[in-house]
């Protein structure tokens, strides 16, 4: 069998996989609540499992290896920042969040502001930074595909948006967890087995090899022109933006309590961990053994690329392919996280007066994915990780600060919030904007724009806290502060929000 | 004027006003209530695990944050190594990762601390 056949097969293994575990959770679950919410009934293992096998995308299982083999030691910041997120995360948000019982973050902050138009801005920022971030996933996809077997970049990437659809309509949020779980440790030892053969492989490398791995802009940090700009901005972005992207805020809801919030917060930070020490590892390995790279220009495939260049023979095929799987959970996973998220605000928002609550659910999942795959194919390509990280720098002028100051400082009001993430979100997506036509500018004021987070998300911080000084509270937010932060055990007067749709 | 002898006052008792705040005795009757007393217990209880986000956001900060600033300043930790593995490249890719972790165990048992605390205070189910 050719690696072609081989490759080819096992990532349908992965779509098949993906739907059987799927239609056993459709099984199981039958009303809206098992679809938006798995009814809570998910425990802290597998949720934590879940978290992290959605969050660990196209960008993690590829982007960082092509990355750290084309511009080095920098490039570490990626998988750091990515982690650091959920301790931010785990730190301010994670069990207060839970506890005020929203399901997305237009419930936030319609529950903590008490503003329908709060509600709407919300809602409009969570779909547009869902888009970005599925964006890469089916753009990583089509590239897959393309790399492994020569067939247009259209394929994967269409492949992708209905193995996803069909598990999302299908069985809602109960069967994606379950889905997600398993993917989690697909995709770790994806990575881990071919790792095992390429490290104990003792090959002199291909020519040139220890000239670039002593490369000094490469093995050196903070070589690069700008570079503290650019690693600070990319640490802000990451730091913070974990907390605002919408399918990671879904996850919350599926916690039992604020308690179990913050638990299965920690086990995903253990989980992220043990998944990030590898792909720093191919991206050496590729500067070792792909001569083919020109220095600086970041390479997607680097990973699926390694089997071939260091071993042969039916080894190299097999390994190739258990790779493609690694990186169809990848793209399954995540993108699967990401239209359950649009599904969520759009069905909740827009359909949800017209239609059954299973309905909307199943007509909004739709729409995204396939909307957002028409964009991918329309988009000019970009490196994988460097568009998620835009989604980062959005979420991080918009989300963060309504998140932050929403769930510790009760001064923060309607207008506050409005207008704080109407500026970070008008101006990062400017800048979001200008990197996805593909401009590029030089000198600061171009790193800026490829990386605006260190500017944007103060702007959006300060313009809130100045509005809201000037503005009046809304009236209940002192109950909104009580059901926030008092433990569940606690018997107190919560206020009479709930979600739609939730229950 | 000797007159009728006047009859003695008659005894009137005297009480405080009466109040119209009806009795609270449990700590989440006042933080229902919304009283003075609720809303001085809620304000410790955010404050206690507001300081405790903060104080572990500020040894993020110092440790995994303070490094791209260290890099510059300090050029041994550029291009030192540690039997032949270059410095930087494990600090970042292998040290960040075990300071993460410990500062999200050490906030998850500090803040469950912080919370029964709270409970301890209010009353609630032992």
């Amino acid at each position: 069998m050719s690696r072609e056949a081989i490759t080819a097969l096992a990532a349908l293994l992965v779509c098949v996989l993906t739907l059987a575990v799927g239609s056993f959770g459709l099984r199981i679950s039958r009303t809206t609540s098992d679809f938006y919410v798995a009814s809570r009934t998910v425990g802290p293992a597998t949720n934590a499992a879940a978290i992290s096998g959605e969050y660990l995308s196209a960008a993690s299982f590829l982007g960082v290896a092509g990355l750290v083999m084309a511009r080095g030691v920098d490039m570490l910041w990626y998988p750091v920042g990515w982690t650091a997120g959920y301790l931010v995360l785990l730190l301010f948000v994670a069990a207060p969040l839970r506890r005020s019982r929203a399901y997305t973050l237009p419930d936030f902050a319609e529950f903590r502001l008490e503003s329908q138009p709060a509600r709407t801005l919300a809602s409009a920022l969570g779909v547009l930074i869902a888009v970005l971030y599925l964006i890469p996933q089916f753009q990583g996809a089509g590239l897959t595909v393309h790399t492994l077997t020569g067939a247009p970049s259209w394929v994967g990437a269409t492949a992708v948006a209905l193995v996803v659809l069909l598990g999302v309509v299908a069985g809602g949020m109960r069967s994606i967890t379950l889905v997600q779980a398993v993917q989690y440790w697909l995709k770790l030892a994806a990575l881990l087995t071919p790792l095992a053969f390429l490290l104990l492989h003792h090959g002199g490398g291909a020519a040139g090899a220890a000239a670039r791995l002593d490369a000094t802009d490469w093995v050196e940090p903070m070589r690069g022109p700008h570079s503290l700009y650019l690693t600070y901005s990319l640490i802000l972005a990451t730091f913070l933006g974990t907390m605002g992207l919408p399918h990671v805020v879904v996850r919350f809801y599926t916690n039992r309590d604020g308690y179990a919030a913050r638990r299965t917060t920690v086990a995903v930070l253990g989980l992220l961990s043990a998944f990030y020490l590898l792909p720093p590892v191919y991206g050496v390995l590729g500067r070792r053994y792909l001569s083919t790279i020109s220095a600086g220009d970041p390479s997607d495939t680097a990973v699926l690329d390694l089997p071939g260049h260091v071993l042969h023979g039916t080894v190299a095929d097999l390994l190739t392919a258990v790779l493609a799987a690694g990186a169809f959970a990848a793209f399954l996973s995540t993108s699967s996280g990401l239209v359950l998220s649009i599904a969520g605000v759009i069905g909740q928002d827009v359909l949800g007066r017209r239609f059954s609550g299973v309905a909307a659910f199943r007509i909004s999942a739709a729409f995204g994915a396939l909307a957002t795959l028409a964009l991918t194919v329309l988009s000019t390509g970009l490196a994988v990780a460097h568009s998620v990280e835009l989604a980062f720098a959005v979420a991080a002028s918009t989300f963060c600060p309504m998140l932050l100051l929403g769930i510790w400082w009760p001064g923060l009001t309607a207008a506050g919030a409005i207008t704080g993430m109407s500026v970070g979100g008008t101006l990062s997506t400017a800048a979001v904007m200008v990197a996805l036509f593909g401009h590029s500018y030089g000198g600061l004021g171009g790193a800026v724009l490829s990386q605006p987070a260190l500017l944007t998300v103060p702007l959006a911080f300060a313009t809130m806290v100045l509005v809201s000084v000037a503005t009046t509270q809304p009236a209940h937010v002192a109950r909104t502060m009580v059901r926030l932060h008092t433990p569940e055990a606690v018997a107190v007067d919560r206020g009479a929000f709930r979600p739609r749709n939730a229950d | 004027m000797s007159g009728s002898p006047t009859p003695p006052p008659q005894r009137v008792r005297v009480m405080a006003p009466p109040t119209r705040r009806p009795r609270r005795t449990t700590v989440p009757g006042e933080i229902d209530a919304q009283s003075a007393v609720g809303e001085v217990y809620m304000r410790s209880l955010i404050r206690s695990q507001l300081r405790l986000a903060l104080g572990n956001l500020a040894i993020l900060v110092v440790t995994v944050g303070a490094l791209p600033l260290l890099f510059v300043l300090v050029p041994w930790l550029r291009h030192g190594r540690i039997l032949g593995v270059p410095l930087a490249w494990l600090l970042l890719g292998v040290c960040c990762y075990p300071v993460i972790i410990g500062l999200g165990l050490r906030h998850v048992r500090r803040a469950e601390r912080n919370e029964r605390a709270f409970q301890d205070l209010v009353g609630g189910p032992q």
